[in-house]
């Protein structure tokens, strides 16, 4: 017992559970799940489709964060690569495979112009991503003329609303890039060394590890994650607004690696636990709309849940509720 | 002596973490005008009773009192206010501050609410006069060696004593020259009456400065006694539970005439670190040891061997091949290794484990796609766990909470495992216990014989004499002598030292 | 050159060239008019990133800023205008209720080792919702008191016009400045930034330091918002989206270590102002559509940053290992 709660999955894990509870209490059809022509439907299913943009995000800046970084371009990668799709859509290269090639080729462009800023030029993160989150907007409504690019195209779309082994395609395309990330991470060598140069770059460098470089790569994989993320946001809509599309995505993408556990200041990473984080956030939401409280209130009630799942990972504020109850309970053995 | 003297008074001191009851039901009296010193192995708890004295852990159980009332420091700012100021064994000053800010920070002059700089400044100059360091106040701490920062550290604790001072392994990284300097210092201190608490691996240090001892094993106290009357072999016992075998004064093999190509030669050598116009060379199986004072350059030879610092001028060859190495990375392909001087900054990557800090050099070298199996590294881990006699609970923890001496063990075993051609130790035994001192040396010999090169880098010239066939004597960034074979004697590499030019 | 002061330094130089770079293209480019206006037109960012400095100097991040200001031009408005109070009654309420929030933020960060970035983040949420629940539209304020403090200020030869924005950045500047060169508080902020580990062992009260931080910084925030009400003479809840990365990105500017315990108020004060003049420059251009605009702040800032690297590494040398990486 004491072993499973001491787990470090143990307390996202009681956390998330917490919140589809509440779901479950506000509206009892939320645990039903119902098939119809081979696809599964269910408010389970929408929580999962809804987080995988996020959570391809939060893949890639979850290696980000590891190295002591910080991708705030992820967002303005969204829309410029949806930008471009819809555009190579609307254009006489519209194959399917030359569209996602051109979108990966512009997040991984987005992604090396981070990795060197930090990197080569030896900007800090922060700035460097900021530049691109600025700019990056700016680009997207250059390619969109300032105007929302819609496309008719079914097979793109897809992507976004089509399904795949019953499951809606975003959130397998989700889990195998997860799979794919994951796998490299710890069956090879590379999770360790990112969290090295995290931890201590310049013990790292002392090691013979190049830190430059797995810094510059760890904004490549962010900026591919980006464009993945793009691809099914736009596939999604079937259009590509360059205002709004991924708008302040990266903060929940942040702040999903963060309740997931991780430092800002590099080290030590989860991405189970960081795709738990982004479940956290994404069933929260849906929390707030179904109970039906008023949306102006949503701000508030979402800040709240952040800062009781952040107090409860904390080991000071566990220790004095320890405290609390051990007082209650040598009270009650008093009385 | 009556315990009424005592300023500071230990009952049933205990603190545990994780695992490990790291101070055990300790007492200890620390009277006004004495020095104590705390003497224990690697791990034996001395450091982290300091911390549960000044505030830094909160005891699990136990007294302490400052003249006879009792206290419970919440904060290193508590203690001090009790009178107890403390130098830790890491260097705990602040790099991004001048030296002046480090030496005064909470309590600078001031009028009208305005810092007086001008003044701090000048006070910061007297106080560092008086250990004769001549450096400019207003430089950042972290343009100077951490030897300077130890001394910056240890003035800082002497500056702010009032009843109590405390510090834990002050001399690891002074040369002698220093070491002669603190100890006039601290019995200056004595005299007026302050209570000094002294943690350290040298005995000579023991029996030159201090009073009484209490000597520490596994968490627990083994005794107090009157310095003077412990014969050295009782206190080694003490420390270590066991004798310690007398250690045969054998060089490493001395084939320094050998007719092959020198395994590393050095001509004419410069680097951008200010290290002019080296030369040496250096057979398969020598062990080179690198002499001098502070910022003499024996650490800029290293860093520049290793591809820390470009060549600018002169060449390296290994063998018949020249070498220019323009990173570690490239060094530790031609079979290079060092074990950094800095061991906080430089050595230990904190947060990971144990497992993860030893396995870590082996892994770069092979490459991300070649990962170590599990298994491997755990064996890896637990024979060199076992070969170095590393004190640790659990291979999965935290480097950062293994004791001092132990993460030093842990980077030497990181480097072992690499198995270099070439293993360049800067400082290795600083703040390694006595009976683990003479297994590092045994090791060296051993690594020697195996074919080795070895370039140890250390202050402590017994050292270097006990295992060195080659010793440069390094003063103002050159190479001012060599001394080799027979020559070697502890009173050679000293008059090299102090020699003028 | 003093390796500590010399981003600044450069940052000061750069602003120099962009100002006469600016002035060889545009006639009217470098007059006091367009110089002071940079102040009064950038008074509420400047405050706030002043304010920003304190908690980047000590290694942290305030996300909130932004949405305080938000929460205090609405309250402040809200104040005035619905409850009828006298701007001077409402004032210091406002600043009081910034200072608690920012106190509780800082709480949070020191008693449970919470991530700033976090904790202020959730900030940042809740101030904004707090705004949105007083107010969802926006609220103008029609007081004769906040027309005088408009009107209030000195002109100046050649058209120049310090108003009463300009000079409250002014008195911040200098509070500033006092705070973190000549006092105690000072220096432990720059020790937390340094290494907060050390800085606990060497007696900084880490605790009251952090706290005191925070509040600073929100009470600067709350601040803005009142100076930004009265500029505008109306708070509204959408204010202020986005004004923490320009704050953040004035701080870094101004060579400011985003990790901590190296940088300057003054670099701050001369981030904003490049800031301000890259917008003046993009303004003179006319004609740009507004992804153009976006473009090329971000160009800029870019080349800024580059340079500013490049010309401190070569004064400096560069040195071994990556130990300035990021
Ligand atoms: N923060 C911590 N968490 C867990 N264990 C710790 C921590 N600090 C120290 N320990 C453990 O407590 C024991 C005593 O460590 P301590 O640092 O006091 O040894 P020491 O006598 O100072 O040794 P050295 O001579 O090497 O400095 C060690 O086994 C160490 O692993
Ligand atoms: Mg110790």
């Amino acid at each position: 017992m004491t072993n499973l709660m001491q787990h470090r999955l143990f307390l996202p894990l009681l956390a998330l559970a917490l919140i589809l509870l509440a779901n479950l209490v506000l509206s009892p059809e939320f645990f039903h799940l119902e098939v119809k022509d081979g696809r599964v439907y269910g408010s389970l299913v929408d929580v999962l489709n809804r987080s995988a943009p996020c959570a391809l995000l939060a893949i890639g800046m979850s290696l980000v964060i590891a190295t002591g970084g910080i991708d705030l371009s992820v967002g303005a990668i969204v829309a410029i690569t949806g930008a471009v799709c819809a555009n190579l859509l609307n254009s006489s290269f519209d194959t399917l495979p030359l569209v996602i090639l051109a979108a990966l080729a512009v997040g991984l462009a987005a992604g090396m112009v981070n990795g060197s800023l930090v990197s080569i030029f030896g900007i800090q993160p922060i700035v460097a991503t900021l530049v691109l989150m600025v700019a990056g907007r700016g680009i997207a409504q250059l390619i969109n003329s300032g105007q929302i690019a819609t496309f008719q195209n079914d097979t793109f779309a897809s992507i976004g609303i089509g399904s795949l082994l019953g499951l809606p395609a975003p959130v397998v395309i989700a889990a195998v890039v997860f799979l794919l990330v994951q796998f490299a991470m710890r069956f090879t060598a590379l999770g360790l060394f990112i969290e090295a140069s995290g931890c201590n770059p310049r013990a790292s460098h002392y090691l013979g590890l190049n830190v430059r470089v797995i810094k510059f790569l760890v904004y490549c994989v962010s900026g591919l994650c980006a464009a993945i993320a793009g691809m099914v946001i736009t596939a999604d809509i079937q259009g590509a607004d360059a205002n709004n599309a991924g708008l302040w995505l990266e903060l929940d993408a942040i702040l999903a690696v963060v309740l997931g556990g991780a430092a800002l200041s590099g080290g030590r990473f989860s991405l189970p636990l960081t795709m738990i984080g982004v479940l956290i956030i994404q069933a929260m939401s849906t929390t707030i709309i179904m109970s039906g409280i008023e949306p102006k209130y949503n701000l508030i009630i979402k800040s709240l849940v952040i800062l009781v799942v952040l107090l409860l990972q904390s080991p000071s504020f566990r220790q004095q509720l320890r405290g609390l109850s051990g007082a209650r309970n040598s009270l009650g053995g008093k009385a | 002596m009556s315990a009424q003297n005592a300023v500071l008074q230990l009952t049933g001191v205990c603190k545990r973490f994780k695992g490990v009851i790291a101070v055990n039901n300790v007492d200890l009296d620390l009277r006004a005008g004495e020095i104590h010193a705390l003497l224990g192995e690697n791990g034996a708890g001395k450091s982290t009773l300091i911390k549960v004295i000044t505030g830094v852990y909160t005891p699990d159980g136990g007294r302490i009192e400052i003249d006879g009332a009792a206290i419970c420091p919440k904060s290193t700012l508590d203690a001090q206010k009790h009178g107890i100021s403390t130098v830790y064994q890491e260097v705990n000053l602040l790099p991004n501050l001048s030296v002046a800010h480090n030496l005064y920070l909470g309590r600078e002059p001031r009028r009208f609410g305005c810092i007086q700089w001008k003044k701090l400044q000048r006070d910061a100059r007297a106080l560092l006069q008086r250990f004769s360091l001549d450096i400019d106040v207003n430089e950042l701490l972290s343009s100077y060696s951490i030897a300077v920062q130890q001394l910056i550290a240890i003035a800082r604790a002497v500056d702010c004593a009032a009843k109590v001072v405390i510090l834990d392994e002050p001399t690891a990284s002074l040369d002698s020259r220093e070491v002669g300097l603190l100890f006039q210092i601290l019995r200056t201190l004595r005299d007026q009456g302050t209570a000094i608490l002294i943690v350290t691996h040298f005995l000579d240090q023991v029996y030159a400065l201090t009073d009484r001892l209490t000597v520490m094993r596994n968490g627990e106290k083994v005794g107090t006694f009157v310095t003077a009357e412990l014969p050295r072999e009782a206190l080694v016992s003490h420390m270590l539970g066991k004798e310690l075998q007398a250690m045969e004064a054998s060089r490493a093999s001395q084939h320094t005439d050998s007719v092959d190509p020198a395994a590393l030669q050095l001509r004419e050598l410069s680097s951008s670190n200010g290290i002019r116009n080296i030369n040496f060379s250096a057979q398969r199986g020598d062990a080179i040891g690198l002499a001098g004072l502070l910022g003499s350059g024996r650490s800029e030879v290293c860093a520049a061997l290793f591809g820390l610092d470009s060549v600018t001028e002169g060449e390296i060859r290994l063998g018949e091949a020249p070498y220019k190495p323009r990173s570690p990375a490239q060094a530790i392909a031609q079979g290079f290794a060092l074990c950094p001087e800095d061991r906080k900054t430089d050595g230990i990557v904190h947060p990971l484990s144990v497992r993860e800090n030893m396995i870590i050099a082996h892994q770069a070298q092979r490459g991300w796609w070649r990962p170590l199996r599990r298994s491997e590294q755990n064996k890896l881990v637990a024979d060199a766990t076992q070969r170095l006699k590393i004190v640790c609970s659990d291979p999965e923890k935290p480097i950062g909470e293994l004791s001092g001496g132990n993460q030093q063990k842990v980077i030497l075993a990181r480097w072992l495992m690499t198995h270099p051609q070439i293993l360049i130790l800067d400082e290795p035994t600083r703040g390694i216990d006595i009976g683990a001192h003479a297994e590092i040396l045994q090791l060296i010999r051993k690594l020697c014989a195996e074919g080795m090169t070895l370039i140890v880098a250390s202050s402590e010239i017994e050292e270097l004499v006990a295992f060195s066939n080659k010793i440069l004597v390094m003063r103002d960034k050159r190479l001012s002598t060599t001394i080799a074979g027979q020559d070697i004697s502890e009173n050679a590499v000293l008059a090299a030292i102090a020699e003028p030019d | 050159m003093n390796r500590r002061t010399l981003p600044v330094t450069v940052t000061g130089i750069l602003f120099v060239l962009l100002l006469i770079a600016g002035a060889v293209q545009f006639t009217g480019f470098a007059s006091p008019r367009v110089i002071l206006n940079l102040f009064t037109d950038n008074a509420f960012l400047a405050i706030i990133a002043l304010g920003m400095t304190f908690v980047i100097l000590s290694g942290g991040i305030d996300l909130s800023v932004g949405s305080v200001l938000a929460f205090s031009s609405v309250l402040c408005a809200s104040l005035i205008q619905v409850h009828g109070w006298h701007p001077l009654q409402a004032f210091p309420v406002v600043l009081l209720a910034g200072a608690c929030f920012g106190a509780a933020m800082g709480i949070f960060i020191h008693v449970y080792k919470l991530q700033p970035f976090i904790v202020t983040l959730a900030g940042m949420f809740f101030a904004r919702g707090l705004a949105t629940v007083i107010s969802e539209q926006s609220i103008p304020i029609e007081h004769s008191f906040i027309d005088a403090i408009n009107n209030f200020g000195f002109a100046l030869p050649g058209r120049g016009w310090i108003g009463s924005a300009t000079l409250i950045l002014i008195a911040v500047f200098i509070f500033g400045t006092w705070l973190a060169h000549f006092t105690r508080l000072g220096g432990y902020i720059y020790a937390l930034g340094g290494n907060a580990n050390s800085a606990a062992l060497l007696g900084v009260p880490v605790g009251l330091t952090t706290i005191s931080i925070y509040t600073l910084s929100s009470t600067l925030a709350a601040l803005s918002g009142i100076v930004y009400s009265c500029y505008t003479a109306s708070g509204y809840a959408l204010t202020g989206i986005g004004l923490e990365l320009d704050a953040i990105a004035a701080v870094v500017i101004g060579g400011t270590l985003i990790s901590g315990g190296y940088g300057y108020v003054l670099g701050t004060l001369l981030g904003v102002l490049t800031m301000g003049l890259i917008q003046t420059w993009i303004s003179f251009h006319g004609s740009l559509s507004s992804w153009w605009t976006k473009i090329f702040i971000g160009s800029l800032v870019l080349m800024f940053m580059i340079f500013q690297r490049w010309i401190s590494q070569g004064l400096t040398g560069r040195r071994h290992g990556p130990d300035r990486i990021n």
